[in-house]
């Protein structure tokens, strides 16, 4: 408890530090190894470094008050995949026929709506049964990735619009639609967190659940609003990712729970629960991807990322521990 | 103040467990502007009878009654709404959040769309912090306080709601002297704003000090009402303690056997300093002291779960180095822990299992566990501590308390310890119980073990003990043979006071 | 009386309710198609679950221990990879204890991490994970690996051969089973890694070295992937560096099917091999009745949910959760 005033500083603070700290590195061992001559700091790699931590970024958002709850969330890659196949075929399907590009909006609103309602089967089995978010999640990731292949099989789910796609590449003032709508998640969610009863009371919830409970918070349509969000989003960066690509794997979005998980938790939030920062996960968002172009920047593989990735997920972890312990007299146990 | 109605009025509350009769007809009343102490042993059914009153248990028989009117309780926020707050040892706050969010929590002011009212949250919380006259403000975070005044933000929170009656359970426990003269000018605030406070507390000097008038519990059952005023300390512990249990002084029966267990000015950071004792073959040595004395904490240095930080320690005259339980075990010390259920058994498991746990691996035919040994050895100590249970398969969570701390005793004494350290040795269990283990213990010395016993209770350690080692914040004050003791002078002893004769 | 009823059948539902369910399943399966109970059939289940049973086996250890192990998919297509490329530069008698030395490696370092600096382990193998991954594919440089002289090597009887007239694949998984099994049940280890994940703080007041415990449950889990790594690489002869992704959710899966619960302390090596066996049926179940692989994923979701809800709500004595 003594540490208590520090660590909430550090940790937020910390992410950050270490993106400073991988912009200098890249940019310093980049003009050594680098084989092009472009600068790592270049403003359109910048800008193309942001448009490309967006659908990890949007989720990541909603994993940030998830994980605040005291819940995880393993089914968001599912989601993200089963939003993207809506979008894509209700593009096409007869009976939108007539819309012209009007589909658009609607096929947006389909999809987003296939993530609400997800998130919210998996909201209403937490909150009724009682069972562990981490099962509940880790079974529908196994179902929702099911009812990927049953709409179209193993093939692919194709539609390319081309208004979608020259909005998905648009540029306003300077930055890509993707990363409009990262900064725009990242507000919203950071306003909810901060300055609503709802994102007050999350914390409340993962900090001390009795005492929510004893205060008369319903916990359970609580974590289910949250499970909607968090669907919601994986469904709006399916939007904003396949809006562009215009093609959909029945595989894609696997792993994507393990990077949100990742991002999420070197941006600080505490894994049980009560403590964790939006903004502290927007850095945490940026590390990852700054390390994936940096590395491939001065030429490392491509693959060392994932190794680099783990290994400092680990010593974060253990980072934190030790400066818990610090002052603290405890038992060997 | 009969005239008066009372704030809060109990009245012939009955709650059973299967096997026990918690509750046993519990009746008294608080008057508005009242300080009302509740008090008893551990195991008497304060407790029980708090969690009747938040409504997390349902009476059997009986009634509630809060200003004359018969109230059902069925959560600590409904039994909030009818008035009755509740101020409790482990505190119920979210450390992440701000001294504002956490007194209002599950009723932030709102404004459209969700929006906290920041303005009124913080207005609303600075006028009642104000009443309190606390050093911090409405943004702090929690989390930053010291337990004192995240005590008093729990204070704070109970006057949001108009109070009929505010419980504080046991609130001194963790407070320093001067924290505890501003807890109790909030309490005097809260008396001469006409509520009721029921104050549960051990410490006979503060009842004494704030109280009106002591209602005793006693094994479940109400010991009656008495004026603070026209009672004293003996009156108040005669009726707590009865005559039930034959506490009286154990008188040594046996020859003491040579020095098992000898520690030298062993200190562990702040926790305890310079400690000395020894204790023989065949004595049975108590520590008595208050809560955060460093009783339980030299317990678990002994037993390799801390390290010292000065001191040696001496095991039939050679001095040893401990560094975790399972060396504590190899040199044949062991610890009945005080927290039976989180550190003395696998309630999952069953009996023979816990039984056997610290031996497991020596049991063994080749590579496998010899069960038929096991079973044996469960057989053995199950007939002589007379432990009831089906048998070796039932789950140890099924137990009763005081059949658990058998198993636990049992466990130890199955590998003939040299020391047999037991920590509360009856916390928790019901009467009957408690003098078989009182028994039990005095017959272990006899055998000729050497037993350290800690204790909260003072007519326990003065039943069971050859001497007394007192504890007063990390040191010992005095060590009492016998012979010496009195309840005087030990309560001198662990309240710091050191009297003219000298300190062993 | 209803009520008391009513929580007797939650209750034995509760305890059985797999079987029950896991009967049903085959009934109905039989009835749909009669080839599903052949003894082709059943050995044809039992090998494609062979891979996937003996990693669970070895995480079965780990969540008894009141743990998780999110690398063991990873780690299995890293000892894979592993071996197929060291076997034509050493030989397979080589090749073979190599790998696994490697492959303990691993696990002893998780373990340390998750034993010793008691680290979490959600987060750990998460990190691992990612770390034996990026491992895997700097190793292989990304490229897939291949036997060059398939028809030289005796490598295959791992994954291909036959003894006795049963697949040495199943007859690996049963045989390891049978050895965790008897480890766990009737060992003083296995002992200890109950009383580790049922109370951690006990098995510590007891003597117990906790973090060596934990130690050796991810070194057995390693060891497990090993072997399982070794099946498959000798099955195909050769490997993409996927070959394992996502499988450590699937036999996670299995484990929990198998009613061992995540917060450690119970669980069995019987109860897994059931939890395994399920899952195989079922995937195979519903291709002979021509449904399509994935439709698994839905039904494996809905078992795994009910199971693990029938299980609590028979310890709460009450169907619905406490959340208002």
């Amino acid at each position: 408890m003594q540490a208590g005033k520090m660590t909430p500083f550090i940790k937020t603070g910390a992410i950050w530090a270490f993106v400073v700290l991988e912009l200098i590195f890249f940019s310093v061992a980049g003009e050594f190894l680098s084989l092009s001559d472009k600068a790592f700091m270049d403003l359109d790699n910048m800008l193309l470094l942001l448009k490309q931590s967006a659908p990890i970024g949007i989720i990541a958002m909603g994993m940030t008050i998830i994980m605040i709850n005291g819940n995880i969330d393993l089914s968001v890659g599912a989601i993200f995949a089963l939003a993207a196949v809506i979008l894509l075929d209700s593009m096409s399907w007869a009976i939108f026929a007539g819309l012209g590009d009007w589909v658009i909006p609607v096929s947006w609103a389909l999809a987003l709506l296939t993530g609400v309602v997800l998130g919210a089967v998996n909201g209403l089995i937490v909150w009724k049964t009682g069972v562990d978010a981490f099962i509940v999640t880790l079974g529908s990731m196994l179902g929702f990735r099911g009812l990927v292949f049953m709409y179209n099989g193993e093939n692919p789910t194709s539609e390319l619009n081309w208004t979608l796609v020259d909005f998905a590449e648009a540029q306003f003032l300077g930055l890509h639609t993707a990363t409009w709508f990262l900064a725009a998640v990242t507000l919203v969610i950071w306003y909810v967190m901060t300055r609503t009863v709802h994102g007050r009371n999350a914390y409340a919830i993962g900090n001390n659940r009795e005492a929510a409970v004893n205060a008369g918070i319903r916990v359970g349509p609580h974590m289910m609003i949250n499970f909607m969000i968090i669907g919601f989003l994986a469904a709006l960066s399916a939007v904003v990712f396949y809006s562009e690509s215009g093609s959909v794997n029945p595989n894609d979005g696997q792993l994507y729970e393990l990077w949100v998980i990742t991002a999420v938790v070197l941006g600080g939030t505490k894994l049980t629960g009560g403590a964790g920062s939006i903004i502290g996960t927007l850095g945490g968002v940026l590390a990852i991807q700054l390390l994936r172009k940096g590395l491939g920047h001065i030429g490392a593989d491509t693959e060392t990322v994932n190794l680099v990735i783990g290994l400092i997920l680990i010593a974060v972890l253990f980072l934190d521990r030790q400066l818990n312990l610090k002052g603290k007299e405890e038992l060997k146990t | 103040m009969t005239d008066q109605t009372p704030a809060l009025r109990l009245e012939g509350i009955v709650k059973s467990f299967p096997g026990v009769r918690a509750l046993d007809g519990v009746s008294f009343a608080v008057m508005p502007g009242e300080v009302h102490a509740l008090m008893g042993e551990n195991g008497a059914g304060k407790s029980t009878l708090m969690k009747v009153l938040g409504g997390i248990h349902q009476p059997n028989e009986g009634q509630i009654i809060v200003s004359e009117v018969p109230t059902v309780m069925t959560s600590p926020l409904q039994a909030k709404s009818q008035g009755i707050v509740f101020i409790h040892q482990e505190l119920s706050l979210a450390e992440e959040l701000s001294v504002a969010e956490n007194i209002y929590l599950g009723e932030l002011p709102l404004k459209s769309f969700g929006r906290v009212d920041w303005a009124k949250l913080y207005a609303q919380t600075d006028a009642i912090l104000a009443k309190l006259k606390v050093g911090f403000n409405a943004k702090t975070r929690v989390g930053d306080l010291s337990i004192a005044n995240q005590q008093m933000v729990e204070i704070a929170r109970a006057l949001t709601v108009d109070a009929k009656a505010v419980i504080f359970d046991e609130p001194t426990a963790s407070l320093t002297d001067a924290e505890k003269v501003v807890l109790f000018d909030v309490i005097a605030d809260l008396k001469s704003q006409g509520v009721g406070i029921i104050y549960i507390s051990h410490r006979m000097e503060e009842i004494f000090k704030i109280t009106d008038r002591i209602s005793v519990l006693r094994d479940g059952q109400y010991q009656g009402t008495v004026v603070t005023a026209e009672t004293n300390e003996e009156g108040v512990t005669q009726m707590m303690i009865g005559r039930k249990l034959d506490l009286s002084r154990a008188a040594i029966t046996h020859e003491l056997g040579d020095i098992a267990l000898e520690v030298r000015d062993l200190s562990c950071g702040k926790l305890f300093e310079n400690v000395s004792f020894q204790v023989r073959r065949g004595e049975v040595l108590g520590f008595y002291g208050l809560v955060g004395a460093g009783r339980t904490e030299i317990a678990e240095t002994l037993f390799g779960l801390r390290n010292p930080s000065g001191g040696t320690i001496h095991l039939d005259g050679n001095e040893i180095k401990i560094n975790s339980p399972a060396d504590a075990i190899a040199m044949g010390i062991s610890l009945v822990p005080e927290d039976r259920k989180g550190q003395g058994l696998v309630l999952g498991m069953n009996c023979r299992d816990n039984m056997t746990l610290p031996q497991v691996s020596d049991l063994t035919a080749g590579p496998f566990v010899a069960e038929g040994a096991e079973i044996a050895i469960f057989d053995q100590y199950r007939d002589k501590l007379d432990i009831r249970t089906p048998g070796w398969k039932q789950t140890v969570g099924n137990l009763s308390g005081g059949n658990q701390q058998k198993i636990v005793i049992g466990k130890w004494l199955s590998m003939h310890p040299n020391v047999l350290i037991v920590d509360e040795p009856t916390r928790g269990i019901d009467v009957g119980s408690k003098s078989e283990i009182h028994n039990l213990i005095r017959e272990l010395a006899a055998q000729g073990y050497a037993v350290i016993v800690i204790s909260s209770e003072m007519p326990e350690v003065l039943h069971v003990s050859d001497r007394i080692v007192a504890m007063y914040s990390g040191k010992v004050m005095r060590t009492f043979t016998s012979a010496e003791v009195t309840e005087d002078n030990l309560i001198q002893a662990i309240s710091g006071i050191t009297p003219s004769n000298k300190v062993a | 009386m209803a009520t008391l009823s009513k929580q007797d059948i939650g209750k034995i539902l509760a305890r059985q309710g797999i079987l029950i369910a896991f009967a049903f399943f085959i009934i109905g399966f039989t009835l749909a198609n009669g080839r599903f109970l052949s003894p082709d059939n059943v050995m044809g289940v039992v090998r494609s679950s062979a891979i996937l049973g003996v990693m669970a086996l070895g995480v079965t250890f780990v969540v008894i221990s009141g743990n998780l192990d999110l690398s063991v998919g990873s780690m299995m297509s890293f000892s894979t990879i592993v071996v197929l490329d060291l076997h034509d530069k050493i030989g397979p008698a080589l090749a073979i204890p190599a790998m696994f030395a490697m492959t303990l490696c691993l696990g002893a370092f998780i373990g340390f991490l998750v034993g010793y600096l008691k680290l979490n382990s959600l987060i750990v193998t998460l990190g691992m994970l990612s770390a034996i991954h990026g491992l895997t594919l700097t190793y292989s440089g990304g490229k897939n690996m291949d036997i060059a002289d398939k028809d030289g090597t005796w490598f295959d009887v791992f994954g291909q051969g036959t003894a006795l007239g049963i697949p040495v694949p199943i007859l690996i998984f049963l045989a390891l089973a049978a050895l965790l099994g008897i480890i766990l049940a009737k060992t003083p280890f296995g002992r200890k890694v109950y009383a580790v994940g049922g109370n951690g703080t006990a098995a510590t007041f007891s003597g117990i070295k906790r973090a060596r415990t934990v130690f050796f449950c991810y070194l057995m889990s390693a060891g497990c992937v090993a072997t399982a790594g070794l099946i498959q690489a000798s099955r195909s002869m050769g490997s993409q560096n996927t070959v394992g992704q996502g499988m450590e959710l699937e036999v996670l899966a299995a484990v929990i099917l198998g009613g061992a619960s995540l917060l450690g302390g119970s669980g069995t090596i019987f109860k897994t091999v059931i939890g395994v066996l399920i899952l195989g049926f079922i995937q195979n179940g519903l291709l002979l009745v021509g449904l399509q692989f994935y439709v698994q994923y839905v039904v494996t979701w809905v078992i795994i949910i009910l199971a693990v809800w029938l299980d609590i709500a028979a310890k709460r004595g009450k169907l619905w959760s406490n959340f208002a």
